[in-house]
């Protein structure tokens, strides 16, 4: 039910917004055929044509909540289900979720409520906030989007770049999310992953040949492709050299790997491109031995030279151990201390390139202070192990 | 819709225009004129550069207490510099008149409420009248 309700929703929501021009309204009306779709289909069977039925609902619902007022009444008549080859109105539903007057936070719940969804209480399981800190974030951004006159459209092509790549962060963000949850969370617990990928595939679908979607999703499979072996039998986290690599799901990769070339055939590089191609790289490995790892760090070079980070020029210092040694990596990591002294994988790389170079008490106290600044708990098992 | 947009200066963003060199400033000032021309159709009042905030007063009320003085109501290096009002159809216009002038480079962008009128809200809670 939650694949259907992931698949109407969105069309349902961007319906009744292009009908009846108000984000809350909409809202409201879709919420509540939502709820009565989740009191009927588990008694009477989903119906055979979901999005038709949730229409119905959505429209009488409609039509009770705005009897009184005569500048809806017009619009209600105007209510029709798009006919199937009709333009999908969802990518103007993503754009105007993903405004950058909304805030990052605000876009993401909006993203995943309007387009996929999902219940407030499923945002808040999934981002550890209350359902209280989700309504009221949903409330602002629904009332920003109203008052400061954020329109309902795609945007034009001198600006689509620009704000194709919120939506982009916006996708990526829910993919992070899904893919740092522990095995050890609760299995009710919505595999966001999943939720990132469909979104990335209807963007995709939505606004076909744009290479940085296409190197998103890419991106997105990869990882996908390689969740099997993650995590060992007892739910521990198993790290990239350790992994069970028959338990990738190759095709996958194969199909991955080819989406990424497509893109970049296009000739319009970008940073979601180039970190597809850096997984790329991984998951075509048949060992970590194998691993080409000058490619990965040309490809980081690039890929620094398109965004700046500390957090980038961490992961270039890993592939740049493999390549020029544990000295040149270390001399690297060094100078990040500065920007990323509080983020726990600075620990934990500096440990692995310590041990690399025999220095073990050094590693010890590194790996130390990596675990004091590590929440997650299938991270912080690991680091436990690791310090024995 | 209404916008007031709000010319900022940030101490990180440059100098101030006062600090400008004469002929800098004025080829400042020109490029201003040129941009109220190219957008001439959308301002509902072109506005103005306002004195700079050593020239600000601020009224305070409390209660029936007044407290009048020196300097603008919040203190810190980051000031109004300018204003302008245009009228256009959503926020992605204001922000491409914003993201034109050449003068500050940090805009701030306000909508203009319609109507203070409390019959103007309806019962859903939502304006009636929002374009």
């Amino acid at each position: 039910m939650a694949a259907v309700f992931r698949e109407e929703a969105g069309r349902l929501a961007a319906t009744l917004v292009a009908s009846l021009g108000d984000f809350q309204l909409a809202e409201d009306i879709l919420q509540e055929a939502l709820v009565t779709a989740l009191e009927r289909w588990p008694a009477e069977g989903i119906p055979r044509k979901p999005g038709a039925w949730l229409f119905t609902v959505a429209r009488n619902r409609a039509t009770d909540l705005l009897r009184r007022n005569a500048r809806y009444r017009e619009k209600l008549a105007e209510l029709e289900l798009p006919a199937t080859g009709e333009v999908d109105d969802r990518l103007r539903l993503m754009f105007t979720c993903c405004h950058p007057a909304i805030s990052r936070e605000a876009q993401v719940a909006l993203t995943l409520r309007t387009v996929c969804g999902f219940s407030v209480e499923e945002i808040a399981h999934a981002f550890l906030t209350s359902e209280a800190a989700i309504a009221q974030r949903l409330v602002r951004a629904r009332r920003k989007i109203a008052h400061a006159g954020i329109p309902y459209r795609v945007p034009r092509s001198d600006e689509l770049e620009e704000r194709l790549s919120e939506v982009l962060a916006v996708l990526y963000l829910v993919f992070n999310e899904g893919y740092l949850a522990s095995s050890g969370d609760s299995p009710e617990r919505r595999d966001l992953t999943a939720d990132a990928e469909w979104l990335a595939s209807l963007l995709d679908r939505l606004l076909p040949n744009e290479p940085e979607v296409m190197g998103l999703l890419a991106l997105i499979r990869l990882h996908r492709a390689r969740a099997e072996a993650r995590f060992d039998e007892r739910g521990r986290l198993v790290l990239l050299r350790d992994q069970d690599r028959s338990r990738w799901d190759h095709a996958a990769i194969g199909a991955a790997c080819e989406l990424v070339l497509q893109a970049g055939r296009m000739r319009r590089p970008g940073p979601y491109q180039v970190q597809a191609a850096i997984v790329a790289c991984h998951a075509e490995a048949p060992s970590w031995e194998a691993t080409d790892w000058p490619q990965i760090l040309a490809l980081y070079d690039q890929l620094l030279r398109m965004a700046q980070s500390p957090v980038l020029r961490l992961n270039r210092a890993i592939a740049l151990r493999f390549v020029a040694g544990p000295e040149a990596a270390l001399a690297e990591v060094e100078g990040l201390a500065g920007d990323l002294g509080q983020y726990r994988l600075f620990h934990a790389t500096r440990a692995e390139i310590l041990r690399d170079l025999g220095r073990h008490a050094e590693a010890r106290l590194a790996d130390e202070r990596a675990l004091e600044l590590t929440a997650n708990p299938a991270e912080r098992a690991l680091l436990e192990q690791r310090l024995g | 819709m209404k916008y007031m947009l709000m010319f900022c200066h940030e101490p990180d963003a440059g100098p101030r225009f006062e600090d400008l060199p004469a002929d800098e400033q004025r080829r400042m000032l020109q490029a201003i004129l040129n941009w109220r021309n190219e957008f001439k159709s959308k301002f509902v009042d072109p506005g103005m550069r306002l004195g700079e905030s050593s020239t600000a007063t601020t009224v305070r009320r409390r209660g029936d207490q007044y407290l009048v003085t020196d300097g603008p109501f919040v203190e810190g290096a980051e000031v109004v510099g300018g204003y302008s009002i245009v009228e256009v159809a959503d926020l992605d216009e204001a922000i491409r008149i914003a993201k034109a002038f050449p003068g500050c480079p940090t805009t701030e962008i306000r909508p203009i409420l319609e109507s203070e009128q409390p019959e103007a809200f309806s019962a859903t809670g939502v304006l009636s009248e929002t374009r």
